[in-house]
């Protein structure tokens, strides 16, 4: 993994500083894993989405809440894992070219939640690298903490997608989302302004 | 000429396609990711062609049910246009996602590896189709007939979404013509 001098980071506190950043009532989908379990103990928002299955799949369903509502942030937070099983995805961003859309990997290279196994990507692909020759121009690796944030500023203003990844620990998750799914899309749903609470 | 050709070639409101096109548009339906297929390539070439609709293709079929069900939670209705062996990937998501989160799915599969299937591979994937929809107890219809097209298709949709369900709507060679050996 050609990841240069990037410090190795922590899931949970990447996603305290995200979150500490939305003041706008931003998406953010959460993809399955200790990636929502992050993002649920982050603290709860009305805009937050937990996927509790369909692995891969959080790039492509931010890619639907960012069509559907163009002018609202939205953000996706995906492992590296889980994103090496939708790779194609990323070149279906690329050509839509969503301005409201920026991805985030958090890559530890390992399958972390089942037994830490390697990723077949471990130790020789390059997450950016694979991004930018998917078409997505603006993807960098964040060197620390402080570029992390730096780069979610420039995505906000950026002029199309953008992707940043994270190296981050083998720490698992700190919460664990609640794992109902009527209610996380119904309270999603009202976060966006879709629905009204019955 | 067979019924089905003059269906598949037949002026684009009252063919098959046109139909479908039309039934979508009425039913404000207007994202439209999809995995190519011969059979619907008149239906792709109308809604590319449609400003009203965002067209475009995904890599995998999973991909554009994970597009449909973020913008309907966006307040954007779409639908998924796949071929039969599409279909037979999507177990997963449908399972995890489009039925526990009770999402109203619309999904057309054009239908291979019936009615003159050359492929035998297509045949046996196409014999997987219904016993999926059926496992997870979800609505499904064939379609073959071009004067039952619009009722199912529009009634289906305003069922899926009205009880937040997912539908395939399948459409069979005795409607399109299907696809058949040609070299």
């Amino acid at each position: 993994m050609n990841t240069g001098n990037t410090k190795t980071m922590n899931r949970f506190d990447i996603t305290s500083r995200l979150i500490a950043k939305l003041k706008h009532e931003e998406a953010v989908i959460g993809g399955i894993g200790n990636t929502n379990f992050d993002l649920w103990a982050a603290g709860h928002r009305p805009q937050n989405f937990y996927m509790l299955g369909s692995m891969g799949l959080a790039f492509p369903i931010a890619l639907g809440v960012a069509l559907a509502q163009p002018g609202r942030h939205v953000f996706a937070l995906e492992g590296d894992g889980s994103l090496l099983m939708q790779l194609g995805a990323l070149s279906t961003i690329a050509s839509l070219r969503p301005k409201n859309l920026v991805m985030i990997v958090m890559d530890n290279g390992i399958y972390q939640i089942t037994g830490a196994q390697p990723t077949p990507a471990a130790g020789v692909a390059d997450i950016v690298a694979i991004a930018l020759g998917s078409g997505l121009a603006n993807s960098a690796w964040a060197a620390d903490e402080e570029d992390f944030e730096r780069l979610v500023d420039d995505a906000m203003a950026a002029a199309g997608p953008s992707l940043i990844a994270v190296r981050i620990d083998d720490k698992p998750g700190l919460g664990t989302t609640r794992r109902d799914p009527v209610q996380i899309r119904e309270r999603f749903m009202q976060g966006l302004g879709v629905r009204e609470p019955l | 000429m067979a019924i089905a050709e003059r269906q598949t070639q037949g002026s684009s409101d009252n063919s098959w396609h046109g139909i479908v096109l039309q039934t979508l548009k009425r039913n404000e339906i207007s994202l439209i990711p999809y995995v190519p297929d011969r059979v619907l390539t008149p239906l792709i070439k109308n809604l590319h062609a449609d400003p009203f609709f965002t067209t475009f293709a995904t890599a995998r079929e999973e991909e554009a049910v994970g597009i449909v069900s973020g913008a309907w939670m966006g307040g954007r209705r779409g639908a998924v246009l796949m071929q039969t062996s599409g279909f037979a990937t999507l177990a997963n998501v449908l399972a995890s996602l489009a039925v526990p989160y009770q999402i109203p799915l619309i999904m057309f599969v054009s239908e291979r590896g019936t009615l003159g299937e050359f492929n035998y591979g297509q045949s046996l994937v196409c014999r997987t189709m219904r016993p999926v929809l059926d496992s997870l107890a979800l609505e499904h219809h064939t379609i073959t007939r071009l004067d039952e097209l619009e009722f199912i298709t529009d009634r289906s949709i305003k069922q899926a979404v009205t009880t937040q369900a997912p539908v395939a709507l399948i459409l069979n060679p005795l409607l399109t013509g299907g696809k058949v050996f040609d070299k």
